[in-house]
This record gives C-alpha cells, structure tokens and sequence, in this order.
C-alpha cells in the first residue's frame, strides 16, 4: 500500500468525470420535480440512455451520434412516464418503480450483444491556453464536451429557473397546479415538457456512463446511479448550484474509494464499496436534520396527480 | 370526446377487470416483443403461461417450482402492500431479504454442527429480526429526521448486496468449501434445513406460511380496524391525524412488518431451496414482489393470485430461455409491461370515463 | 341572437351548463351596463361560480352566447378573457404562496413584460386607488386583505372593462371591506363595469347599483337593491322565509367545562400564524363563538384544540382534569367531539364511503371489541341514524363522502360527531360554503345540542351566525383572542372594531 500512488489532480479531475452523470440525471429531476412531477424512474432512464447511446455509438462509429442518441433513448421512455402519469393519473411513486424496473429489463435486453466491446473513443475538448496551467490544466481543462456542458446546463437551468418567465410559470405549476390552471396555464403540456427533458437528460447521464467513463456496456451498469440522482436533488434543496457540489462530493467519495481499492488499502473492498451508499444516506439524514422545519424548497404540488375539473 | 367522472361507489367488478385486461394487453405487447426478437410469439406465451401448468415434459418440474417461487414473492409483497396502501414506500424488500437470509443461515452456521429441534425456529425468528432491523433504519430516519424512506430503503439494499459479498467470502464461508465462495450448505445441516413437506411438491414451510398469512393478512385489512388506518393515512395523513393515532406508529408497524416478512422469505430461501449464502443469492425477488403487491391491488387474495401468475412468469420465462434460446430479460421486459398498464387501469378504479358528443 | 346596445357593456343570453347530476345554470340572461356595480346574488350552490368562470373562459357554456361591447365573446380560456378585457378576483386566491408579489403580478399578466414598467404601473394603481403592496414580499407573509390587493392590481394592470370580483370580503375585516368598496367605487367613477358577487346583503344595498338575483341555477329577477330592505332581498334570494334558530336558554348554563390558556405558541409552518395571549372557558348548556376573518390563528388553535399538535405551554382543562397532553382519541374518550373546517382531506375522506367516515371518530370505541374487530353491524346502523336524522342527501352507506354536496357532507360530518352526544363540541366554520337551508339546521342541532347541557365552541367568519347562536364572542385578529362578551348585550359598532384588531387602533 502505498498512499503516494494517489495523484491528487488526477483524483480531481477523475471525480468531476464521475460526478457528470449525477449532474445531468439530477438536474433533469430537478426540472421535473419544479413542474410537480416526481419521476423515480431515473435509473430506468439512465440505463437506457446508457444502452441507446452505446448501441448508436458503436453503429455509427461516433461517439457524438452516440451521446445524443442516449438523451433521445431516455427521452424516449420518459414519455411512457408521462403518458401514464398524466393521461392515465397513475400513481407517480408507482409508476416511477415501473419504469425503473422496465427500462433495466429493455436496456439488458437491447444490450445482451453489445456486450465486452469498445465504444468509439470520445474526443476530450480541452480548453486552449487554460488547459497548459500546470495542475490546474489536468484538474479542470482536459475534459470532454460533455464536462462543460453539464456545467452550463447547470447555469442554465438555474437562470431558467430564477428569471425566465417560463421558468416561472414552471415553478407556479409545481407550487399549485390548480391555481396556475385557473390562471389559463398548461399544466399537462408543461409538465410533459419537463418529463421529457428530464428523461433526456438522465439519458445524457447513462450514455456518458457507458460511452466515456467505464467506457464498455455492462448489464445494471447504472448501479443505483438514478436513484443517488433523485438522492442529490433532495439534497441540492432543488438548486442547481447546490446540486453540482452535492455530486461533486460524492464523486470524490467514490473515486477515493475506488483509489483505496487500487492501492490495496487494508480495508474489505465489500466495505469500500458501501461507501458512496452509505454516503448518500448520510447526506440525506444531515440535509434533513439542517431543514427539519418545513421542507424548503419542494414543490407545493410535488408528486400529486392534476385532475381538470370540467 | 370523452371526459372522467368521479365514481360515487367504489367498484370491485372493475379492480377484478384491471388485472385481467392488463394481463391480456401484456400478452399482445409481450408477443410482439417477442416476435421482433425472433421468437414465435404464440409459443412464446404458451411456454410461459401453460407449458409449467399443464405439459406433460415439464409440469412435473415446473408446478413444485411455481410454488417455491410464488411464496416468497407473495410474503414479500403482503407485507409491502400495507405500506403501499399507507404511502409509506418500503422498496428495499431485496436488501431486507437479504439479511434475513444472512441472520438465519450466521446463526444457524454458528451452532454448526450441534443438532436440536429448536434451532429451526429460532433461525426463523433470526431471519424475521435481520429483515426488520434492515427495514427499521428507514423507519427511524423517518420518525427522526424525517428522511425519505424510499431513498434509504433502496440504498440499503446496496449495502445489503455487499454484506452479503462479504459473508460468502468471508465470515460464513464454507472451511471445507476448498476456498469456493459461499457457505455451508443448510440443506446437509438437519436441524437448519427447511425441507420440502411432501415430496415433490415443492411445499415447504415457507409455501405453508404465505398461505396462512393471505388469511391473516386478509383479516388483518377488512376485519380489524389497524387495516382501516392503514387505509386512512394512505388516503388522508390529516384525516388519520384527526382520528388520533401518531403517523410514526405506522411507519413504523408498516416498515417492521415488511421488512420482518421479507427476512422471513429470505431466511426460508436460504435453508430451503437455496440451501447457502452466496455472492448471488438473491434474484430480486424483492424488487418483482412490488409488481406482485400491485397486480393483485394491494388485495392480499389479489396478491395471492399474483404471486402465482408471476411465479408462472418466472419458471415460464426460464423455459423460453431454454428451448427458444429468448434472452432472460425479456422476461423482465414483459414484468414491467404488466406492471405500466395495471397502473394505468387504475383509471377506471377511481374515474368513471364518460363520452360526450360531439 | 342578442343586440349590441351602447348602454350595456356585457352582456349574455340563455347560458345553460349542466355537470353530472346537476343543472348549475340553466338559460341564464343578464346584462351589465357600463360603470355599473352589478350584484349577482345568490346562496351557495346557486350557480353563481359556475357563470362568472364561463365569463372568464375557465368553463365552457353548453348552450347560449355572450355579448362584449359590439363583438360576439366566447372565451376558450382566462387568456382570452383578460385579452378581450374581462379580468377576475377568485374567492380563493390564485396566488403562490411560497413566491413573491412581483412574482404573481407576472404570473397574472399575458405578455412578456418588463419588470421595471410593471412596478411602475404598480406604484401608480396603488396611489390611484389606495391598493398599498410591497412588492418584494412573499405572498405567505401576507394578510387575506393584503392578498386580495394583489389579486385586484393583478387585474387592474390588464386594464379590464369588466372587473369580476367573486365574494371578495369573506376574507376580510369590516374595516378592510370599507377600503374595498371605496376601491371599486373609484374603479366605476373612472368607467370600469363591476360584477359583484356575494350572499351577504347589507353590503349589496351599500355597493350595488342593481342586482340579479340567482336560484338553483336559474334567474329568479333583477332588483334595486337600495329599494328593498335585507330581509326581503334574503328571501327572494332563499326563496322561503327565514328562521333564527335561538340560542341556548341562559338559565342552564351552570358549571365550568372547559377552559384554555396559552400564552404564546410559535406556528409550525412557514407561513402560519403565532398565537399569544388566548384565554377562555366555557360552561355547560353555553355556545362560546370565536370569531374573526380566517387565517388569523382559527386553524392552528383548533389544531391545539382537537390534540393534532400537543405543546408545552398550553393549559387545557376540561371537567378540572388537566388534559393538555391527551392525543384526539383520549379527547374524545372524555366526551369531547370535533368538526374541523375541511370537510373533505380532514374531517372526512372523500374516497372513502360514509361508512368508513364514521369510523375515522370513534370516542367511545363503539365500533371496535375489546381486541379492535370492527364492528360492521353497529357501524351501519350508526352511520344509517345520522343520515336519516340529519336528512343527508346521498345514496347510501356506501356512497364515497367526496359524491355528497358540500352540504350534506357538512351535516353528516357534524351529525357524526353529535350523534356521539358529546359533552363538548368543537367545532370550526360549520355553515361555510352549505346552502341556507343546511345551514339552518346545523345551527339548530348545535342549538339544540346545548340545550342539552353540552357546551359548544364554535369558529366561525359568519358573524351573523354568532350573534344568532353563541351565549358569549370573542373575536380572534392576528393570533390574539379578544375578551369574550355577552352576545344579547352585543353593539355591532363595538364588534366591528374588536374584530378589526390593529388595524382599526391604526386607522383611529
């Protein structure tokens, strides 16, 4: 064992790969959840974006085709959700669970071929001059495309969110569906849009997993990814900003962990593997006890079926 | 046009129906799945819902593993239906039931190789404690903190995945096992094995006990009035509140009995048919129960029926694997198709649909 | 087909719109004129909602047309309607209460605005017409008054020809309701039409210019309110004459049942109210009213009332024993009942059947043996006697409580509860939103009731019905109760303004 194995801008810029797909599959439930949608059905999402966009990438040969392939993938089943959540006003706790465990079953199945190959190689997007820094440069600048985006897409649902005026009719919605219905809102058409996106997103997440960081298809390769997603959105306080440096704390979490592992710490791998769970409870039981007066922050309407009285 | 009208009465005839059209319609789909995966779909379904019954090659093995399958799907999912119907959602029945399986076969395995009639008993109570102790960590960052069950419950059933990892290679290993992950098995263990009642039939104690509990529970939700607040707080959290009770008690009762039933069904697993603990032991059994608890309507005749109907499903789906060479997960695929269009008939439960000219 | 006139500025003919089971409006005409205050009088479950939302584009007619200005109007939904210059103040306000003020002025606006011009527009309606708003506040933090400001500049800022204001001052204070009617008298001289709606007549005849009034869906006649007395108008409006139930006979009232006392208790919620200071008793065959505009502490006292919420700090006594700690159901072991104002989601589930409803309270454990069967047999015949004494209109014991009218429902929540002949009934806004006829029974049950030696505490925002009923009023304003006073020596002048609380001492 030996501790100065572990290179520590390389652990840095290794968390911020593992922490990408956290950001998009929770920043697309954070959407959801402000329109007033709870869509447990991340990890079914994800996998399937996973599968989608391994399945285009090898195909096509581009890693690109790839990734985009995987936000329509879980887009794709994201509409099943909503279909059923909002046409057919099933339970959404339910139907969450269904889609969870439907889309594991397509995804194993889509993939059973695809199976021990290699995806093709993504192209990183380093960013000129910054990346030369010395430390710095390998910590932040040498990253994929899909890196920065996650960032921005951050930033940008946040300003979406705060200032825009569909962001505010989005955040109406989630308060109180039937005032934002009396007030002449679409309330069923904004909250499909958002299950989309959100499906879309969480997509992006599972492709990146399978595409860029493993990067091989493996059946259940998500791992409860989706649901320390749904974890991190109850711990950001539904904010985007709290939500990048919730996941980057768990990466690290998880990439320490994995580093220990490598460098054959005395410690049971079975024990080292609990971590990032044992982690994500933690965090929802302090982020809990910090907000214990009054949930702050949920959607007034979160998780409860829009009926229109006609 | 059509709008939905609220029903005045609550309408057994039509939770009868929703099950049976979600079954016909997943059949329909599924046989397209299975067509597009190059499998005949009409023997395809065949195989899965008749050929365990009914056919003369296989019944014989399939019908007793129907009945092993089916129980503890059904013990998991009475329990997790009470929750269900309360709102309190105990996901994690797979972890449960993994520590259930671990308490019992740790336990017995410790006595290892002294003989006595009461080790069995107490291996079930062990079993019961393991799978209620798993389900009381949710249960009290719940009442304490206020932490979302559904979250905790799942992440614990990683943290069980890898307890149980490190039994099989660790602490239960087998010492004559040659190295081999996995434990001693139970079945060579007289006083720790849960054998079968009558011989080939697959009946074991487990079978008997689901059974009996369909009746205890059915008593349990229609006779006694824990079944009505269960069904008040499920409804109304206020109108539960206003009656008089504390909402902590039933997430506790709620989370206690799901969680002791699905250490119950793991721990009659581990000394049955399973007979050791190993990397892989559990099949998400815990995960299908939650389709078992809805497709028979959080009923628990309903989930009786379910129970056998997935279980069907199951040994079904391993026979097209083997003589259709359709892949494993299809059969999975065709699970959670039957489970998207129960939810969407519960429509119907609750809206009458109405069509309106013009 | 209807002609443009240039004395009417809306106007609609043979509107008829029928739900399941019932005919809400049935070949309904009417006309406003232009600057005019129009009434459209009617008791709950008259139709009124119903007609103004097909004003307002949230219904759609099934039969009749609609006249704006010169133009056929039809509004597919509140968009249309603002746009063509109709604009709407909801009873129950559609306003977010965790987002601010300028938040749910934008919402509440069509085109992408600037926010700049909207705070000026803003600055320059409340100057105009006395609507004072911060606009950075949070809607939560807000009086029922201060909302309902932001409801009307909401849609005063759309420029409205007709301003459609429906039973704006059940929320208010007397006080806060002269501010009102000094608003809307301003909008009219500067030339907007208003439809009124309300039940409450002195105020009609103080407001309106004509009123029309509405029976079960129909149009019963247009009438000068300022030619009629009160009475007269309540009867056309009723459609039989009205009683007074009287209230429980002085001579009974004995002994002391019950009292509270609490000196401060902090709100639970985010935007709850904190009481301080509460202080009362009641005695037996005696009502005690507990009036005031809702939201100032009703819900979060009856909570500590019923035992929902159980605090350090607040002394409950009843029969001298101290049960300041019981949960509901050792309450009701004791005798004591409760009615919470949400008949639906509270007091009663609406997906459950009347059956079920009746267990939900259960004082005495009549329902349940000894190891917690229920009792099936007992429960029918239990809930059979309150539906048959309480003439509740439904289709059996099995009928889900949410297909009951809210009246009937009402009478089956409180003949629950009395059925169980309590020693104590608590009860909250017993009467509100239930037709009179209804309401006139539950108030003589209550009365009758007392009568029986129980005491009673009744909440309620209909001050008339306190002063008909209770022996004794206090007024809640803020979380601090009044003292109470004796209801037969009562002056309304001296109420107005203990009802009013600080906001009156402010305006003297």
């Amino acid at each position: 064992m030996d501790f100065s194995e572990i290179n520590i801008p390389i652990l840095i810029a290794s968390l911020i790969v593992t922490a990408t797909p956290l950001i998009l599959a929770a920043l697309g439930e954070l959407i959801a959840e402000k329109s007033g949608v709870l869509n447990l059905g991340v990890e079914g999402m994800m996998i399937i974006g996973a599968v989608s966009g391994f399945i285009i990438g090898v195909e096509t040969g581009s890693a690109l085709l790839g990734i985009i392939g995987s936000a329509v993938g879980g887009a794709l089943l994201s509409f099943l959700f909503a279909f059923i959540v909002l046409v057919m006003k099933a339970n959404q706790v339910a139907s969450g669970l269904a889609l969870t465990i439907f889309g594991l079953g397509i995804a194993a199945l889509l993939g059973h071929p695809y199976t021990g190959i290699a995806p093709p190689q993504f192209q990183s997007f380093s960013l000129p001059v910054l990346e030369d820094i010395p430390i710095i440069g390998v910590m932040f600048f040498q990253h994929d495309f899909v890196v920065y985006f996650s960032i921005l897409a951050s930033i940008a649902t946040w300003y979406f969110l705060k200032y825009s005026r569909r962001g505010l009719v989005l955040r109406s919605i989630g308060e109180n569906h039937d005032v934002a219905h009396s007030l002449g809102y679409k309330v069923i058409a904004t909250r499909f849009g958002s299950i989309l996106f959100g499906g879309a997103l969480a997509g992006l997440g599972g492709g990146y997993l399978s595409l860029v960081r493993v990067p091989q298809w493996t059946e259940g390769m998500t791992a409860g990814a989706g649901w320390i997603a749904l974890a991190l959105v109850v711990f950001s306080g539904w904010h985007p900003f709290r939500l990048i440096l919730g996941a980057y704390i768990f990466g690290g979490i998880t990439i320490l962990q994995l580093n220990l592992q490598a460098i054959g710490v005395n410690i049971n791998i079975a024990i080292l593997s609990m971590a990032p769970y044992l982690a994500t409870i933690i965090a929802l039981v302090i982020i809990s006890v910090s907000r214990i007066q009054g949930n702050k922050g949920a959607p007034g309407s979160l998780g409860v079926s829009f009926v229109k009285v006609t | 046009m059509f709008k939905l009208e609220p029903r005045v009465e609550f309408s057994p005839m039509i939770s009868f129906l929703g099950p049976l059209f979600s079954i016909a319609l997943t059949m329909i789909f599924g046989g397209i799945l299975f067509f597009f995966l190059g499998v005949d779909p009409v023997a395809a379904i065949k195989m899965i819902f008749w050929d365990p019954l009914m056919s003369e090659t296989f019944a014989e093995y399939s019908r007793p593993q129907i009945l092993i399958k089916a129980a503890p799907l059904i013990l998991i999912a009475l329990g997790l239906s009470l929750g269900f119907k309360a709102n309190i959602w105990n996901i994690g029945a797979e972890g449960q039931y993994i520590m259930g399986a671990i308490f019992g076969a740790t336990f017995a395995l410790s006595l290892y190789p002294s003989e006595s009639v009461f080790i069995f008993p107490a291996m079930i109570i062990a079993g019961i404690i393991g799978g209620s102790i798993w389900a009381m960590i949710p249960a009290m960052l719940k009442v304490k903190f206020k932490v979302n069950e559904i979250l905790v419950s799942l992440m614990l059933v990683y943290v069980a995945e890898q307890i149980l990892a490190l039994a099989s290679l660790g602490f239960l290993r087998n010492p004559d096992g040659a190295g081999f992950p996995g434990s001693r098995n139970l079945n060579d263990y007289p006083s720790a094995s849960n054998l079968e009642l009558i011989n080939g039939t697959g009946i074991h104690l487990g079978v008997l006990i689901s059974l009996l509990m369909v009746i205890f529970f059915y008593i349990l939700l229609f006779r006694h009035s824990l079944g009505f607040k269960i069904k008040l707080i499920g409804h109304s959290p206020k109108a539960y509140a206003f009656s008089g009770d504390s909402p902590n008690k039933m997430v506790v009762i709620c989370l206690l009995v799901s969680g002791g039933l699905a250490g119950l069904a793991g721990l009659f697993e581990v000394a049955g048919p399973a007979g050791q603990i190993t990397i892989d032991f559990n099949v998400g059994y815990g995960f299908t129960a939650i389709i078992v608890a809805f497709l028979g309507r959080l009923n628990p005749v309903g989930i009786f029926l379910a129970g056998i109907i997935m279980a069907l499903t199951y040994v079904g789906g391993e026979l097209t694997q083997f003589m259709l060479n359709l892949p494993a997960a299809a059969i999975q695929v065709f699970q959670g198709m039957l489970l998207f269009f129960l939810l969407s008939f519960d429509l119907f439960v609750n809206y009458k649909l109405k069509f309106l000219k013009d | 087909m209807i002609t443009a006139s240039d004395k009417f500025l809306f106007q609609c003919k043979a509107i008829s719109k029928s739900f399941p089971g019932v005919k809400a409006n049935e070949d309904i005409s009417l006309s406003v004129e232009k600057s005019q205050i129009h009434a459209l009088l009617g008791e709950n479950g008259a139709g009124k909602s119903t007609l103004v939302k097909i004003f307002y584009g949230l219904l759609q007619p099934d039969k009749g047309e609609m006249l704006l200005e010169d133009f056929q109007y039809q509004p597919k939904n509140p968009k249309n309607a603002r746009s063509s210059g109709i604009g709407m103040v909801f009873q129950h306000f559609s306003l977010f209460e965790p987002l601010t003020v300028l938040e749910n002025v934008l919402l509440g606006l069509d085109l992408q605005v600037n926010k700049t011009e909207v705070e000026q527009n803003v600055s320059k309606l409340s100057e105009v017409y006395g609507l004072e708003i911060k606009l950075s506040s949070f809607i939560g933090d807000l009086s029922a008054g201060e909302r309902q400001r932001v409801e009307i500049i909401r849609a005063l800022l759309q420029e409205p020809k007709l301003l459609i204001m429906d039973e704006p001052t059940s929320v208010l204070t007397p006080f806060e309701a002269e501010n009102l009617f000094s608003t809307l008298r301003k909008l009219s001289d500067n030339g907007t039409s208003i439809l009124y709606i309300s039940h409450k007549l002195q105020e009609i005849a103080e407001l309106c210019d004509t009123a029309t009034v509405l029976r079960k869906g129909e149009v019963i006649g247009e009438y000068d309110p300022k030619l009629m007395s009160p009475k007269e108008l309540g009867e056309i409006m009723v459609g039989q004459p009205l009683t007074t139930p009287n209230r429980p006979e002085t001579e009974k009232r004995k002994e002391k049942l019950f009292s509270f006392s609490a000196e401060k208790v902090e709100s639970e919620t985010q935007f709850g109210v904190t009481l301080k200071n509460i202080d009362f008793e009641v005695s037996t065959s005696e009502i005690l009213g507990i009036g005031g505009v809702a939201g100032n502490g009703q819900d979060e006292l009856m909570q500590l009332l019923i035992g929902e919420r159980i605090q350090n700090g607040v002394f409950i006594h009843f029969k001298n024993n101290d049960i300041s700690q019981l949960n509901p159901r050792k309450r009701r072991g004791l005798g004591i009942a409760f009615g919470p104002e949400e008949r639906l989601g509270h007091a009663a589930v609406s997906q459950l059947s009347l059956l079920e409803n009746s267990l939900v309270t259960d004082p005495k454990n009549k329902f349940t043996d000894y190891s917690g069967f229920i009792k099936f047999e007992t429960l029918h015949d239990y809930t059979k006697g309150v539906i048959e004494k309480f003439n509740v209109k439904t289709t059996g014991v099995k009928a889900v409580a949410g297909s009951l009218s809210g009246g009937n429902l009402q009478k089956f929540v409180v003949g629950r509860e009395i059925e169980q002949r309590p020693i104590l009934f608590i009860v909250n806004q017993p009467t509100w939103g239930v037709d009179a006829l209804s309401a006139t029974n539950i108030r003589e049950s209550l009365v009758a009731l007392a009568n029986k030696g129980a005491g009673i505490i009744l909440i309620s925002q209909d001050l008339d019905e306190l002063l008909e009923i209770s022996n004794k009023v206090a007024f809640l304003s803020e979380g601090t109760l009044s003292k109470p006073i004796d209801t037969e020596e009562a002056v309304i002048s001296e109420i107005g303004a203990i009802m009013g609380g600080l906001t009156e001492k402010e305006a003297i």
